[in-house]
């Protein structure tokens, strides 16, 4: 079982302090995400991240504890997950959303599956999904100092035009403490960027595709304006960025790359315009990683070890 | 008597369709948001499995064997088909929430299986016994993760309110939504690897039934299981 999932890309996280270095530097490329949604959505959003975090963290040293497995809390994979899953959540969910966000997301989507690096899917965005199909109304009512707000999202779907220039910069209704602000994420990613972390490629193929789509199958005049709406509104900068690049549940090779964005694109703009729900970012994630076992086998690049298969 | 009596013990524990066999999997995924739909269906499902055991065992010199399959499904479909009348005379409100899967018990694999593996080769006596059995184990099982869903998933138990929702907890809705099913049927199939209890879906406790794993050309893994118990 363990080996069935084993990809190519596992053989990078073989050492533990290269782990460490790579979580160190998401944590400090999330630093300004973090601090524009605690600044946009106030305190509630520091106690939702802090929890989602102490959560993550506790519940992967409890069970590699109590299943008698080397404890690996310290390469910092657990804090990276509940930090980010802390980011897709709405700043006023009860407590206990958060706290079981994160045992689900370490133990089920991870350690289940054998370990960070086994995993198949992204498990924040899983953990997103189990949160928004098991507390559906905690985790769709964004307040804002006792008012519930529309989203960028929602004004459009509604008819609306959303406040481009809040959206970038800094939106008290965003909707998820990470959406807070373009800019911030923006910033982050250029981090990554920079300390040669992520990859452009599916990024760019990503939000190409998914703008093309929005050009010929949107529901509203197309514009400059509603593109940059559809791009800048909802998480999906976010994903694009932070999760559409994580090494273990994407591509490796640069064609496999393309390919995922494509995908990706595609099902995100057909969740986001013809879905039933306003945002499906998180969902065509997920179904995307679903498919990486398959595009790696056709496009992964040579020379890398083999994909191992099933014991027994 | 006492022949029948372990037949019906084997059904309900030590061959349980769900638990052990790993049998039936579809309705037990599909109808088991809250108890009393599990419990309706495994009735309901009994009651076709006693009928048709009967019926079987009874014609089992009969049917020739080349269409032994084609009669069989005529015989559970007459019975579904009886069973389906009643309940929507009867029980409305059950066969409103069971809906398609009523019919669908036609195609149930515990039914059909019964019928191949056990009443075409035994009296009639005890394939009812074998029916009761049977379909009380589905009971049984498919009532128990009715339940714990229906506590987790809606706080409640038997449609009473046991948990209320406050401040610091709200049931898990996504336990009585589809995914829920297959997050619990998988966690107990992983408890029964962990423990190492007798299960189909437990490759230690699975007996060599002499088809090396080749499923191709084999009639059904868990009957064999339970054939091969039979004898030892």
């Amino acid at each position: 079982m363990r080996a069935f999932f084993k990809s190519a890309v596992e053989s990078r996280y073989k050492t533990p302090e290269n782990l460490r270095v790579i979580t160190a530097n998401y944590c400090i490329a999330l630093l300004p995400v973090i601090v524009a949604g605690v600044y946009a959505f106030g305190f509630n959003a520091f106690k939702v991240l802090l929890a989602a975090v102490v959560s993550s963290v506790l519940s992967e040293y409890v069970y590699e504890r109590l299943m008698k497995l080397p404890v690996t809390t310290m390469d910092g994979t657990a804090l990276l997950t509940g930090l980010l899953l802390g980011l897709c959540l709405p700043s006023e969910v009860p407590l206990y959303v958060p706290v079981v966000g994160g045992i689900f997301a370490t133990i089920v989507v991870v350690h289940l599956f054998g370990g960070y690096g086994f995993h198949i899917m992204n498990p924040v965005l899983v953990s997103r999904c189990f949160l928004l199909l098991s507390f559906q109304s905690a985790m769709t009512q964004y307040i804002v100092d006792g008012m519930s707000m529309a989203t960028p999202l929602s004004i459009m779907r509604n008819g609306g035009v959303p406040n481009l220039k809040e959206m970038v910069l800094l939106n008290p209704n965003a909707g998820c403490i990470g959406e807070a602000s373009v800019l911030a994420l923006l910033a982050g990613a250029l981090f990554l960027l920079l300390a040669r972390k992520i990859s452009l490629v599916t990024p760019l193929v990503y939000l190409a595709v998914f703008s093309a789509f929005v050009c010929l199958f949107g529901d509203g005049p197309v514009s400059f304006n509603y593109l940059l709406s559809h791009l800048c509104g909802g998480g999906l900068v976010f994903v694009a960025f932070f999760f559409a690049t994580d090494r273990v549940t994407s591509p490796v090779g640069a064609l496999g790359k393309i390919v995922y964005g494509l995908l990706l694109g595609t099902i995100t703009g057909i969740y986001r315009i013809m879905g039933t729900t306003v945002e499906g970012v998180s969902y065509a994630v997920i179904f995307c990683n679903l498919l990486v076992p398959l595009i790696d086998k056709y496009l992964a690049p040579k020379g890398l070890p083999e994909r191992e298969e099933a014991e027994g | 008597m006492k022949d029948g009596l372990k037949q019906v013990f084997k059904g309900i524990v030590t061959e349980n369709p769900v638990f052990v066999l790993a049998l039936g999997m579809c309705p037990t995924l599909a109808v088991t948001k809250c108890a009393i739909d599990g419990i309706g269906m495994g009735l309901s499902t009994t009651a076709v499995l006693i009928l048709s055991n009967v019926m079987i065992s009874a014609l089992r010199k009969v049917i020739p064997d080349g269409v032994r399959m084609p009669a069989y499904i005529v015989i559970v479909a007459s019975f579904v088909t009886v069973v389906e009348f009643l309940l929507e005379a009867y029980v409305p409100s059950l066969y409103a929430s069971l809906g398609v899967y009523i019919p669908l018990i036609v195609v149930n694999c515990i039914i059909l299986g019964r019928a191949e593996a056990y009443a075409s080769k035994n009296n009639v006596y005890l394939s009812l016994c074998d029916g009761i059995g049977m379909g009380l184990g589905f009971t049984v099982a498919l009532g128990l993760i009715g339940l714990f869903r229906e506590l987790v998933g809606a706080g409640t138990m038997f449609g009473v309110s046991i948990l209320r929702s406050n401040a610091a907890f709200a049931p898990v809705e996504i336990f009585v939504k589809s995914p829920g099913a297959f997050l619990v049927v998988a966690a107990l199939a992983a408890l029964q690897n962990k423990l190492g209890l007798k299960s189909a879906t437990n490759r230690k406790g699975k007996p060599k039934s002499g088809c090396n794993g080749n499923c191709l050309t084999c009639s059904g893994c868990p009957l064999e299981v339970a054939k091969g118990e039979d004898k030892s």
